[in-house]
């Protein structure tokens, strides 16, 4: 790997703000949440949506917190759209109306993703701490399906809307959705803070399995299924982002630049900026893209392992939140002298009551 | 359930919204883009998927690969068939006829 040039990333992920109506207890964002006066400028958006089609992005992902949180989210479509890139809304749905959504269609926006928090909707706002929100989010869909832009609908899965799943589809057929996501909870940030309440038993991640191969055998090629397993029952980690530094690149709503939304937790390496350097230098020259890319970084047990291109390891933040180093191999993985860890954890859930740190600015 | 007999040429295919053809500039490749992927298409598909515009009709699109490419008009029918049917499938395309 050495000197050479790394492969073009294939997608950006543009986290606009960390600001949200609903405070979800596994969001991905950072423990320490960014607050407005240090967003990026609706300038240098445009001008980071620029650079990345130039190096070769083809997806730019608009995500937060709530994107639609920002009044220049059209803008930045338009930029995008401009730019040749295919551009995703990933939102809650709740500040989505007639008005909000004809702005982003009229500027080119290719596709939304829509979060669901359950079916349930007692349930669905216990978890997202807003009331009213599952009727907003419903209104949004049928607006969505209304307009003729392609849906997806994501639910994040985790031990108190496990058994829904089956539910979850029936309602994104009837809300018109092409694609479902069926994610379960990554515990990292908020997730990994709450774990013990979130994490499922192995009895409802196989329910989960279950009702996932019903849905494809019942829908078919009518409706695209992305399924997504909490790892810590799995026996080989996944190969986060495809490969550090390889496919993915994100920025946060200050403009860091990171190879993974987790990545501010690495310590004792400096984040590059927008501000200080263009996309394409920072993708192909900074310490911290090039820290883990590859596999001449690894120690054992990965350095030897026959599966070390296939999943790289595993997720450099997962190592180092749960093992204390990030170089390590993933600890879900069996050949990890630190899986007991997760087995740990699992046991721990087991027990565990079901109260939350809801996500919120801290003071 | 799934039609495999051959489609009548008179008919028309279109991206469904919120998927297209792009040139893929940075590596020189053509991608379809479709919600939360961009998979690659090989030149053959690319050269069928450029002329999908939602006016077209098979039979045209075949014809004109025929000359662009001196070759047997049967062999490009069957290629474009099995290639649209099974993107229309998997909702790339639909019928705009
Ligand atoms: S996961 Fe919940 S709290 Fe986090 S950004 Fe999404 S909707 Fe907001
Ligand atoms: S040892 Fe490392 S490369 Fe091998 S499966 Fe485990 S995490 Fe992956």
């Amino acid at each position: 790997m050495e000197g050479m040039t790394p492969p073009p990333p294939m997608s950006l992920l543009a986290e606009l703000t960390h600001r949200c109506p609903l405070q979800c207890p596994y969001c991905s964002n950072p423990l320490a949440l960014e607050p407005k006066a240090r967003e990026l400028s609706t300038e240098d958006w445009q001008r980071v949506l620029d650079e990345a089609a130039v190096l070769g992005v083809l997806q730019v992902h608009f995500s937060g917190g709530e994107p639609m949180a920002r009044k220049d989210l059209p803008d930045l479509v338009r930029q995008a759209s401009r730019a040749g890139l295919y551009t995703n809304l990933i939102t809650s749905g709740v500040l989505l109306d007639r008005d909000s959504l004809g702005r982003l269609a009229d500027a080119g926006l290719d596709h939304v993703q829509l979060s669901f928090q359950d079916v349930d909707p007692q349930q669905a706002e216990i978890i997202g701490g807003m009331k009213g929100a599952q009727s907003r989010k419903i209104a949004a869909a049928r607006l969505i399906a209304e307009d003729g832009m392609p849906l997806t609908l994501n639910f994040v899965i985790h031990r108190l809307n496990a058994e829904r799943v089956p539910a979850m589809f029936d309602l994104a057929e009837e809300l018109g959705a092409r694609r479902v996501e069926i994610a379960h909870t990554q515990y990292y940030g908020w997730g990994l803070k709450n774990r013990s309440a979130l994490l499922p038993t192995r009895q409802q991640l196989e329910d989960t399995e279950r009702a996932v191969a019903a849905a494809r055998t019942r829908f078919g090629n009518r409706m695209a299924i992305d399924f997504v397993t909490p790892d810590y029952y799995a026996d080989e980690p996944k190969p986060c982002m495809g490969g550090w530094g390889q496919r993915f690149l994100n920025v946060t709503p200050s403009g860091r630049v990171l190879p993974c939304h987790a990545a501010e937790t690495i310590p004792g390496v400096t984040f590059p900026t927008v501000h200080d350097a263009s996309l394409g230098d920072i993708w192909e020259k900074s310490e911290l893209f090039g820290l883990f890319r590859g596999t001449d970084w690894m120690p054992e047990p990965c350095r030897g392992c026959d599966r070390r291109e296939i999943d790289w390891g595993g997720c450099r933040c997962q190592a180092l939140a749960l093992t204390g180093h990030a170089e390590a191999a993933d600890p879900v993985c069996q050949r990890s002298t630190d899986r007991k860890l997760v087995d740990a954890a699992i046991t721990e859930a087991a027990t565990a009551t079901e109260t939350f740190v809801y996500r919120r600015y801290g003071d | 359930m799934t039609d495999t007999s051959p489609l009548t040429e008179e008919r028309i295919p279109a991206f469904v919204r919120g998927t297209r053809l792009q040139h893929d500039r940075v590596r020189d490749q053509w991608v379809v883009q479709a919600p939360e992927k961009a998979f690659l298409a090989d030149p053959i598909a690319a050269e069928i998927l450029r002329r999908v515009d939602g006016h077209t009709t098979l039979r045209a699109i075949i014809d004109d690969l025929a000359t662009a490419f001196t070759a047997s008009r049967d062999l490009i029918a069957r290629d474009v068939q099995a290639m649209v049917q099974d993107l229309a499938e998997r909702q790339v395309l639909i019928w705009k006829a």
